[in-house]
């Protein structure tokens, strides 16, 4: 680990400006992910600046929805009885990640900015085209039993770690940016940008930008939500293949629906073709079924990892049956 | 009033408890500096060019020692030559890479972080080969697997199974795994003035072996190996992974020499996968012969695990196989493939725990053949005596075992027809296997006071590795004493007290426990001599031999109680400190009557003698029997243990409640093995992928059920005077294999390669 500075930005803006006058510089939330990347030599700081203590941890309710406070921790939101009981998934995500310990201390912006777990990005005596551009990519002649089944680029089969992000895709969530030049929302679908070129590119943010907030709408399907992460054990760990969905039930059909995968490709997934397959259909054994089926139909999975798909099919299908036995 | 076999709280439990116990890395050095190891990238290749001038530059740093100015080590004696080493080549001393995460620097610094700095700033260039990855290339028999031939021949196998009337062939992986102790491997090494080298270890290899092994690397004559002290009082786990020198344990001493400083190494997680063995993959081709009652024929079972250029351990998997079952043809083998890796050593069950995977896999597929209850496949073909060399069991309880576990568990209401048994969305699925593991007695020695409070305290140079020695040591003592377990204190883990062997191969309690008995039972004879020599003891007079301690630290006279002599009371009368005595157990007589504390002999053939089974009349091992329950989402892959009842015969069980704790640990090492551990490797660049706790997964608790653990308690009345067999490694062997044919009569998927995950039972 190389020496580095440590400061306690006194507002969001000052934070925005000490980054991004710095190239240098990140923000630290509650370093439960930055400070193992410095350990491991995936980065190297000149400076941390604090953003833990910037009162930017509230959980507010309106009529409207919730606004989260990007330095809220995973723990207290996924407590908090009103999330509980209006936005299931939200609460079940955030309980389904890490580890207690972890929860205790992690932001959600940290947790949105989390990097790929690909063992190979996170070891730099790997090649990695991620970290290294042109190096080469080991998890496609190596285990890459954890690697992408969707979307995946030439360049890079790694996915995206987080619980929280495909909740908050199929709750069409909202991020709060703040700049230097202003502030800024990003819908969470345009958060995490497709696979192009360049794997490095993983979020929106420019340099220096700060998430001060996510912003979650009620919306009509938030209550009727649930969220299946499926996973080696029983606790603590990643995601083979997760689910998120949000269903509205009227007069016994689908009027809409949103459905998320996780732990399947480099960004949360949004399998559009499975919600069309339930609209105005009963939330019921046929749509389900056919909705498991197109949620998978794109997948194009490495001979390591041909099990997810099967995975995400019985995932998709496990959760909304939960949802419609739960009405 | 005696204290064996009551459940005594941990002596040490408050202390660990309460972050007060001190380990290695916990205890404070005056000018102590910090070392870490720079590992090689590349598998296989050379070191074209090292430049360790920015990191000696940097700022604190004191020493960076590569290969072009390390001083000159020896190769170490192996240990299965005598030695103490299974790394034998050191480390620095030339260009050559032989795997990724060889030590190509060490660099001392004032403090961790500045050595770690350093460390990142050595630029180093290889030339790189392609390694040799896998169990792929030619196979060639090691010299020895655990001191026995390679090959393993009763009866003619390969004729019994072509005459068979039912075959079973199957092939079974394991995979490689790592030890994973919750406590980081430490040593400081500080010398001094009059040349003297003491080393605080984190040591699971014993403090008298590593004292021969830090000889041996550092050019120390045998005979002045006694200026070398190691002391180690707690470890946070061992299971073979601190067992043994390797380069990680003899650089500090050689840095400190040079700095004339104490320097402190901590290895980091990552550096615990490559800087003290691993259990090896393992590739089993398991060939079962039987008749249509299912009375087996004939047995093959043909191994291959992990060969390296720097020393040798195979996987002794087919030694199991040997003796199990009443089976006239057994052929077992063994062979290596050559990799570039580090040497694999033991693990947990060494051989049993991998090998019984395979062994009891292929019964539960023989029983499927057969349509035979898989329990009664084992009854049928349970061994009276031992097969292997032709003579009886100094206890086997295994057939209470199971038939007390198939009580417990209910498994008559087993469906025998796979994917059968439901709950809701689950398939539900029993399994059962057997277990056995030959734990062994090492020669050992212990010394016991008596202190004028009539308090007193027991020395033995073995380790606490976390299993409860001093705690049931101090019991054993007690009793012998006649005094309350409060009342002993056990001292280990350091070479000044009486020389013992490491605590590995379930070991301990049986070699230490009779040393400790015998120790104490000298010196309350040497209290009673000078008691009925005393005209004021109400003892005077009385044979001494017959004179009987009746508790509270009394000794009475045998033909009336209510005269009796008190330690303190004699003691103060004979105006003495303490009276002690000091007796070896396990312990050839030449060794006897020389040891000194240090032992002036090779290891190894002090190994063999003491593996040699006593006095050849009697086979010693552990038994029991595994049930477990699992369930399976046929949906999504996952399988959960939700019962598990394990039934052991352990010889007399001298604290329930540490035994009880090897037990449900030892299960859970099991279910480890069955559905999550394994270690993967680059299979082009032959490095380890993921070499840390979140891709290395262990069972949390939402993985381990309730476990009912239960013992037959009976003592073993041939093995040794406390009657107590091993219980640190039996609980793992078979709840792989248990689990795997759990699996199958769930889903009618039979799993032949651990771990059993999504990908297994989806793919
Ligand atoms: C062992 C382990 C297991 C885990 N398992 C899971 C899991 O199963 N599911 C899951 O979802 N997560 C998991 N995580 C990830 C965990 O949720 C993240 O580590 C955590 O959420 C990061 O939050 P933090 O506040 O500690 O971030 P930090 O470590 O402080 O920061 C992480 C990144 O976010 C940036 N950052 C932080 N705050 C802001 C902000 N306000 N604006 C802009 N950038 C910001 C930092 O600059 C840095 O780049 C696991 C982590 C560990 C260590």
């Amino acid at each position: 680990m190389r020496p580095f500075g440590y400061v306690r930005a006194e507002s969001p803006e000052a934070a925005a400006a000490l980054v991004a006058g710095d190239l240098s510089a990140a923000f630290v939330g509650g370093g439960t992910e930055i400070l193992n990347w410095l350990k491991d030599g995936l980065a190297d700081p000149a400076l941390l600046v604090d953003v833990g203590r910037l009162g930017l941890d509230a959980v507010e309710v309106s009529d409207g929805g919730l606004r989260l406070g990007s330095g809220a921790r995973m723990s207290d939101v996924a407590r908090d009885r009103h999330v509980r009981a209006e936005f299931p998934v939200l609460a079940r995500a955030l309980e389904a990640g890490a580890s207690p310990q972890l929860r205790n201390m992690a932001t959600l912006g940290g947790n949105l900015l989390q990097r790929t777990r690909c063992a190979y990005f996170r070891e730099p005596s790997f090649p990695c085209n991620k970290r290294v551009p042109g190096t080469g990519c080991p998890a496609r002649d190596g285990d890459h039993a954890m690697h992408a089944i969707l979307g995946a680029s030439d360049a890079c089969v790694a996915v995206h770690p987080s619980d929280l992000a495909v909740a908050l895709l199929a709750l069409d969530a909202r991020v709060e940016v703040l700049g230097v030049h202003g502030r800024r929302e990003v819908a969470i679908e345009d958060f995490y940008p497709h696979a192009g070129d360049d794997p490095r590119r993983e979020t929106a943010l420019r340099h220096g930008e700060l998430v001060v907030g996510i912003g979650v709408p009620s919306g009509p399907r938030a209550r009727t939500s649930g969220y299946l992460k499926v996973r080696e054990r029983g606790s603590f760990a990643f995601a083979l293949v997760s689910v998120a969905a949000a269903v509205e039930v009227v007069e016994g059909v689908v009027r809409s629906a949103r459905i998320a995968l996780g732990g399947v490709a480099h960004r949360p997934w949004r399998v559009r073709a499975a919600e069309d397959a339930l609209l105005g259909r009963p939330l019921a054994d046929g749509s389900v079924a056919d909705a498991a089926e197109a949620a998978v139909r794109d997948a194009d999975p490495l001979p390591g990892n041909r099990y997810k798909v099967a995975i995400a099919r019985g995932a998709v299908r496990r959760v909304l049956e939960e949802i419609g036995e739960r009405g | 009033m005696t204290s064996v076999g009551t459940p005594v709280p941990r002596v040490d439990g408050l202390l660990k408890a309460t972050g007060t116990a001190r380990y290695t890395a916990d205890i404070p050095f005056e000018d102590l500096t910090h070392a870490v190891l720079l590992q090689a990238t590349i598998a296989r290749g050379r070191i074209a060019s090292i430049d360790a001038s920015a990191a000696e530059a940097a700022p604190g740093v004191l020493l960076v020692l590569t290969h072009l100015n390390a001083p000159r080590l020896p190769r170490m004696r192996a240990f299965a030559k005598g030695g103490s080493a299974q790394q034998t080549v050191p480390a620095l001393q030339d260009d050559r890479v032989r795997f990724a995460g060889e030590t190509v620097a060490f660099v001392v610094a004032e403090s961790q972080e500045q050595a770690r700095y350093a460390a990142m700033l050595i630029s180093v260039e290889y030339d790189e080969e392609p390694p040799a990855v896998g169990l792929h290339g030619d196979a060639y028999p090691p010299a020895k697997v655990n001191g026995q031939p390679p090959d393993y021949r009763r009866g003619d196998a390969e004729r019994a199974l072509a005459d068979a009337a039912v075959t079973v062939e199957r092939t079974y992986r394991t995979p490689v795994h790592h030890h994973n102790p919750i406590e980081p491997p430490v040593t400081i090494a500080s010398w001094d003035d009059d040349g003297g080298l003491t080393v605080h270890e984190a040591a699971q290899g014993g403090v008298h072996m590593m004292r021969l092994g830090f000889a041996e690397a550092l050019g120390i004559p045998r005979r002045k190996a006694g200026s070398i002290r190691v002391v180690s009082k707690f470890l946070g786990g061992g299971f073979g992974g601190k067992g043994f020198m390797w380069p990680r344990n003899i650089l500090p001493a050689v840095a400190a020499r040079l700095l004339g400083r104490p320097v402190k190494l901590e290895l980091t997680r990552a550096q615990m996968y490559t800087s003290g063995g691993y259990r090896s993959e393992t590739v089993q081709r398991l060939r079962l012969g039987a008749d249509r009652d299912g009375r087996l024929g004939s047995i093959v079972h043909e191994s291959t695990s992990t060969g390296s250029d720097m020393g040798e351990f195979p996987e002794p998997c087919a030694q199991i196989t040997q003796m199990l079952y009443a089976c006239p043809n057994v052929t077992g083998t063994h062979r290596l493939v050559r990799q570039n890796v580090g040497v694999p050593t033991f693990t947990r069950a060494p051989g049993e725990g991998p090998g019984s995977f395979a062994l009891e896999s292929a019964l539960d597929e023989l029983a499927g053949e057969l349509s035979l209850d898989p329990l009664e496949l084992r009854l049928r073909n349970y061994a009276e005596t031992d097969p292997e060399h032709d003579r009886p069991w100094s206890s086997k309880g295994l057939r209470e075992c199971y038939s007390e576990g198939a009580e417990r568990f209910g498994w008559s209401a087993r469906n025998p027809e796979p994917g059968s048994m439901r709950d809701g969305r689950w398939l539900v699925g029993y399994g059962m296997a057997t277990a056995a593991y030959s734990s062994h007695t090492w020669p050992t020695f212990a010394r016991v006071r008596i202190r004028a409070d009539g308090t007193a305290v027991v020395r033995c140079a073995t380790t606490d590795i976390g299993t409860g020695t001093y705690t049931v040591m101090a019991q054993v003592a007690a009793d012998a004493l006649g005094v309350r377990p409060g009342d002993v204190t056990f001292e280990a883990g350091d070479t000044r007290y009486p020389f013992a062997f490491p605590p590995v191969s379930s070991s301990g309690a049986r070699s230490i426990g009779p040393a400790v008995r015998a120790a104490a039972l000298a010196v309350r004879t040497r209290v009673a001599r000078l008691a009925v020599k005393d005209r004021e003891s109400p003892l005077f007079g009385a044979d001494a031999a017959t004179v009987r301690a009746i508790g509270g630290g009394r000794l009475a006279r045998a033909d009336d109680p209510e005269r009796y002599d008190t330690f303190v009371d004699v003691l103060e009368r004979a105006g003495l400190g303490h009276v002690e005595e000091r007796k070896g157990y396990g312990v050839m007589p030449f060794l006897h009557s020389t040891a000194s504390g240090i032992a002036p002999w090779p290891v190894g053939p002090l190994l063999r003698v003491a593996t040699r089974p006593f006095a050849g009349r009697y086979s010693t091992y552990d038994f029991g029997a595994q049930f477990v329950e699992v369930r399976v989402d046929p949906d999504l892959g996952v399988v959960r243990v939700s019962r598990v009842v394990g039934v052991y015969d352990i010889g007399r069980v001298l604290n329930p409640r540490t035994a009880r704790n090897q037990a449900v640990g030892g299960i859970t090492w099991g279910i480890g093995m069955a559905l999550m551990e394994r270690t993967t490797t680059h299979p082009r660049l032959g490095k380890y992928t993921s070499p840390n706790l979140s891709g290395y997964l262990l069972p949390t608790n939402a993985d381990v059920p309730d476990i009912d653990v239960h013992f037959l308690d009976r003592p073993d009345p041939l093995v040794n005077p406390l009657g107590v067999k091993g219980v640190g490694e039996l609980p793992v062997v078979g709840v792989a294999a248990a689990i795997a044919n759990a699996v199958h009569h769930a889903t009618g998927k039979r799993v032949r390669s651990l771990p059993i995950g999504p990908a297994e039972l989806l793919g």
